[in-house]
């Protein structure tokens, strides 16, 4: 079973409930970071990162003795990454999206491809043996998806694992690219207006990808009512409510995880995982 | 005119609630009508919570195209979904469809289809909005839930703030900035005098302090820093400061944890607005006199 753990707003809790429900889903856990712009499980789960693949997409490399300049290739490209200027070919590499059209439909074969490195894979395990990798973007790369794509088919799925999805904030292309695929979205969001603005777009994705979701109110009891009253009008099962303790906040401002601070939640996670279960069934 | 963007790294640390407070602080000081304010946190834009402008001018953006098949000429070849690399095409009771949210819009499978049965339609992708607040004018947008080009939209709203600027000859555009280090991150940097990052002293917030400060160096963007939630981990924030330090990187205060901030948002109001005597809004205040002081001092 596959879990994706969103938010829409960023800061809400999404890392802390996806490593504490690692911490007490029981054996054969996959974790997977897909916030690989800002990712922070691994300050908390302090996996051994033992394997590494750098990842990127694909550039064109034209071989200049064999292109023609017919133009072919310029014509197809949606992204205006590669230009035929009289008997000059350019690529443009921070427009190209690694399609491979221009390398399709060149009629010499004049084109082969490179990989641009955009940021690398990292993955080994937990001392509570949970099966951790992450994406990490390099420094002024624009596109965080074809990293998120190649992390979530770097290691072979296990169909009797659990797999926990840490995605980033916000609800464009890196959150789709985080849920796709998922069998449940965790929503983790807090009682304020600025959390339910950003839920309901989240759950506006959730719904188009018919994933079955629920959510966690963490911060319960700070902000309003307005949250729950629109779970309740939208179907939305509440799964959990952590509430607002100062104590909370300090123990993961230096890396500790929900359960390792207080642990008498261990049981709640364990109920919020067979609920999980239940309703990705249904 | 100069240019203010407020960003973190990672998210919830306080941003948008910060500058909100420089949009009221800045409206109350010498800066009235000085001002405009943009939000280019288009996925989730929470500005014009707190602000509750008055809309004046909405548009379409469209966002790139996505392909479509015609059933009634596709042969089942399935040429389409072997070319494609964005996992977008998928065989399902004997049809190949295109799953709109995953496709990227290359056309790849446009020129491999042998029955010419693949179209590129353009998307609708979001909405750019211009609304007048009692702040200051707001150029903000919605990027419609899921849809790719967050960074295109992010250059639109701050192409119009800055024309605005230009125009009436004001002096200050605050960027109100998205979360992570990527496109949208970098559309939002681009062109910009000074960043201000808003940190947190846990783990995660330094981490994406350190990424974000390498993304706005990298772009050639000055940027100072100051610690939200200061008092969660004065040890963290400790460091924070050696950690700049070291480095040259000014840090303009700390802001202490403070439940008037959540108050503030629920009403729609900056929390100077709001309790102007609060904790975080005569720390706020601090932390805006040394970035108007460090804003005047660039020469760009």
């Amino acid at each position: 079973m596959r879990i994706a753990v969103a938010s829409g707003k960023g800061g809400t809790g999404k890392t802390t409930v996806a490593t504490s429900l690692a911490l007490t889903a029981g054996k054969s856990i996959r974790f997977l970071d897909c916030d690989v712009e800002a990712p922070n499980a691994a300050l908390f789960l302090n996996p051994v990162l033992e394997n590494r693949k750098e990842v990127g997409i694909l550039l064109p490399v034209v071989n200049e003795s064999l292109c023609t300049h017919c133009g072919k290739c310029a014509e197809v490209c949606e992204f205006h990454a590669i230009a035929v200027i009289g008997k000059k070919i350019l690529v443009f590499p921070e427009l190209c999206h690694g399609c491979g059209s221009c390398t399709l439909v060149c009629p010499e074969k004049a084109i082969s491809e490179r990989l641009d490195v955009m940021g690398v894979l990292e993955g080994g395990m937990t001392a509570t043996g949970v099966d951790f990798t992450q994406g990490v973007m390099n420094i002024g790369e624009p596109m965080a998806v074809p990293i998120i794509r190649q992390l979530k088919k770097w290691t072979p799925a296990n169909p009797t694992a659990i797999e926990i999805r840490d995605a980033p904030p916000g609800a464009s292309c890196p959150v789709v690219e985080t849920m796709r695929g998922a069998d449940f979205i965790l929503l983790v969001t807090e009682p304020t207006p600025f959390g339910l603005h950003d839920l309901k777009q989240v759950v506006a994705i959730a719904r188009e990808l018919g994933i079955p979701a629920g959510v966690v109110i963490n911060r319960d009891g700070i902000g309003d009512n307005a949250v729950e009253a629109y779970c309740y009008e939208n179907e939305l099962p509440i799964l959990m409510r952590i509430p607002m303790e100062r104590r909370f906040a300090e123990a993961i401002a230096c890396g500790k995880t929900l359960v390792e601070a207080a642990p008498e939640y261990r049981p709640a996670f364990q109920v919020l995982l067979k609920n999980i279960t239940a309703r990705a069934a249904a | 005119m100069k240019q203010l963007i407020i960003l973190s790294g990672k998210g919830g640390t306080g941003k948008t609630s910060v500058t909100a407070t420089f949009a009221h602080l800045a409206a109350q000081s010498g800066l009235t009508d000085q001002v405009i304010l943009a939000d280019a946190d288009v996925d989730a834009a929470n500005l014009e919570l707190v602000l509750q402008p008055r809309l004046m001018e909405q548009q379409d953006f469209k966002g790139g195209k996505v392909a479509v098949i015609n059933q009634n000429t596709c042969a089942s070849c399935g040429d389409c979904q072997a070319v494609c690399r964005f996992d977008a095409i998928n065989y399902t009771d004997g049809l190949y469809v295109i799953d709109p949210i995953a496709c990227d819009g290359c056309a790849a499978c446009v020129y491999q289809c042998p029955s010419q049965s693949i179209t590129m339609c353009e998307q609708m992708a979001g909405k750019f909005y211009f609304s007048e607040s009692r702040y200051g004018p707001l150029y903000h947008a919605n990027l419609f839930p899921g849809q790719a080009n967050s960074g295109k939209l992010v250059t639109l709203v701050k192409q119009r703030a800055r024309l605005q600027a230009l125009d009436e000859n004001r002096e200050l555009v605050i960027v109100d900035g998205p979360p992570g280090i990527g496109c949208p991150v970098i559309s939002a940097v681009s062109g910009t005098t000074l960043a201000l990052i808003v940190t947190e002293p846990t783990v995660a917030g330094v981490h994406d302090m350190h990424r974000v400060l390498q993304t706005v160096q990298h772009f050639g963007v000055r940027a100072l820093v100051c610690i939200n939630k200061a008092d969660i981990y004065p040890a963290g924030s400790d460091e924070i400061e050696t950690f700049c330090r070291a480095r040259g990187i000014e840090t303009v205060g700390r802001i202490p944890f403070d439940l008037t901030v959540t108050s503030a948002m629920v009403v729609g109001k900056a929390v100077t607005d709001f309790r102007p005597q609060a904790p975080s809004s005569l720390a706020i205040v601090a932390v805006w006199e040394k970035v108007i002081h460090s804003l005047l001092e660039s020469k760009k």
